[in-house]
């Protein structure tokens, strides 16, 4: 643990926010963990009982005092996933590493977790390891994710493509089409969505080729915006459970039909994106 | 002044006085657990409960924590008021039953049997040790951690708090305290922290050591 990095941590947060879980945050995002020493630098700091930290700190469940893998497996149990058999995929990843949910295995390679929604019901089971998703995951598949993990995602993964070819998605949570064919954009149907930004709140089309970057929206939104997607058909919030990698905004999934995900970024403007065609090859 | 109706009589009090100092102040007995002057208010228990409102809107409220109200009508023995608070007095012996205080309640309300599986914790969370060590001690060594089923109240990765200074006053408020109960185990009894107060046990083998803040003593009630 380095100590001026906490120092910085605090000093941002009585600058701007000032909030003590913003703080946890960010020194959680830092650490993967929050280290004791952590926690008793900023009760003296910023004035708060250390036993008022800590009990923010074991209150909410994102927050971990021991510390983390190197990777970070969540498996979902929601009612979409429990019903498809996610509490043998959950089993299995304990049995396979040898740890409960919650725990670490013995090598910080793992930290196994179970959450009870990821937002992508029709791609059920999901399983999300270090912001890869997934999908159906069997349980005969997961010894295949935890080698490709320890081999690392980023070589399995597929490459960002710069070739421009149409896709054709749909809502993650409801798997309606987000097709529209009436609009075109690019000369191909466009994908519709639903935004809000600002109190505004207004639909968004975005080109269906995977490579173009044209949007055309009901309102102006400004550079570097972060926007709340929507479905149109359920309105339930298409929000992920990962980070662009590029600027940090939440990605935004949605299903390629066929078998996939692709992710793009909230901001308006960030060329963040991720096509994960047939759940990483397996 | 604030004009009220408890169980139909007119009460005027001052504005931010609670539902329950004003039927106090009236003489209604209340029973309640989680509440103590000096400490603010909670409502952990539940057992203040009160009916406030008519026929369809008519609500259980927790006394302690709801203010007076211009016009508001208060029943604090009502045939809902009792029903729910005999179903709190059950489910409070249910969790912890070797509490003298529990027990006093229960037997105040003919609460003789509950009807739930029997537990025996030595915390019902109340809250009032930890109100007890951040407002009248401005220590801040115990809080709650955790939360649902697993919510616990206890010092900081459970060390020995740098703040405690060992004055007992989260002991001298716990209505449930095990560790008051041990009397009968001189070596595990903790009754050392209450040192402060005179000793009224002194002489008797082989509590010499130790005193409590029972009311009476329950050391000097073994014979």
């Amino acid at each position: 643990m380095n100590p001026t990095d906490i120092q910085d941590i605090v000093e941002k947060s009585k600058q701007t926010r000032g909030g003590l879980i913003g703080m946890l945050q960010d020194i959680q995002a830092r650490y993967s963990y929050l280290p004791e020493e952590a926690l008793s630098y900023i009760s003296e700091h910023t004035n708060r009982s250390l036993v008022d930290i800590y009990g923010v700190a074991t209150f909410y469940k994102s927050f971990s005092l021991t510390p983390r893998g190197k990777h970070l497996c969540s498996v979902c149990l929601g009612t979409a996933c429990h019903v498809r058999g996610a509490p043998m995929i959950a089993e299995e990843f304990e049995r396979q590493l040898g740890i409960k949910a919650g725990q670490t295995t013995k090598d910080k390679e793992f930290t196994l977790e179970t959450v009870n929604c990821l937002g992508a019901c029709a791609l059920g089971p999901i399983v999300v390891v270090d912001g890869q998703y997934f999908s159906n995951v069997k349980t005969s598949k997961v010894k295949q994710i935890l080698s490709e993990t320890r081999e690392g995602l980023d070589k399995v993964e597929v490459k960002t493509d710069e070739r421009i070819f149409p896709v054709t998605v749909s809502c993650a949570r409801c798997n309606h089409s987000l097709m529209d064919t009436g609009y075109l954009i690019d000369d191909n149907p466009s994908i519709r969505v639903t935004v809000s930004f600002e109190r505004k709140h207004g639909w968004l089309r975005l080109s269906s080729l995977y490579g173009s970057y044209s949007v055309e929206a009901e309102y102006e939104i400004p550079l570097n915006e972060v926007l709340d997607f929507f479905c149109p058909h359920c309105h339930s919030e298409l929000s992920g459970a990962s980070e662009c990698a590029e600027c940090g905004a939440p990605m935004v999934p949605m299903i390629v039909r066929g078998g996939g995900i692709v992710q793009i970024c909230s901001r308006r403007g960030c060329k963040g994106h991720l096509l994960n065609l047939g759940g990483a090859n397996i | 002044m604030i004009n009220l109706k408890i169980n139909g009589l007119n009460v005027s009090v001052d504005k931010g006085t609670t539902l329950l100092e004003a039927a106090q102040s009236i003489g209604f007995p209340i029973p309640t657990l989680c509440h103590k002057e000096g400490l603010t208010p909670y409502g952990a228990c539940r057992l203040c409960v009160m009916e406030i409102g008519e026929g369809d809107r008519a609500k259980l409220v927790t006394s302690c924590t709801y203010p007076a109200e211009e016009g508001l009508k208060v029943r604090t023995a009502s045939r809902r008021v009792l029903r729910a608070r005999r179903m709190i007095i059950e489910l409070l012996l249910a969790s912890s039953p070797q509490s003298k205080t529990i027990q006093d309640i229960a037997a105040a309300h003919n609460v003789k049997q509950q009807r739930f599986r029997q537990e025996y914790e030595d915390c019902i969370l109340c809250g009032l040790c930890v109100r007890m060590c951040k407002e009248q001690m401005m220590a801040g060594a115990i809080g709650f951690r955790g939360r649902g089923q697993d919510r616990s109240i206890g010092t900081p990765f459970d060390i020995k708090s740098e703040v405690c200074r060992l004055c007992g006053g989260c002991l001298y408020v716990c209505p449930v305290c095990s560790l008051r109960c041990t009397y009968n185990q001189p070596d595990k009894a903790i009754c050392g922290a209450c040192a402060n107060l005179s000793p009224p046990c002194v002489e008797k083998e082989p509590f010499d050591d130790m005193m409590c803040y029972m009311e009476p003593c329950v050391a000097c009630e073994i014979k």
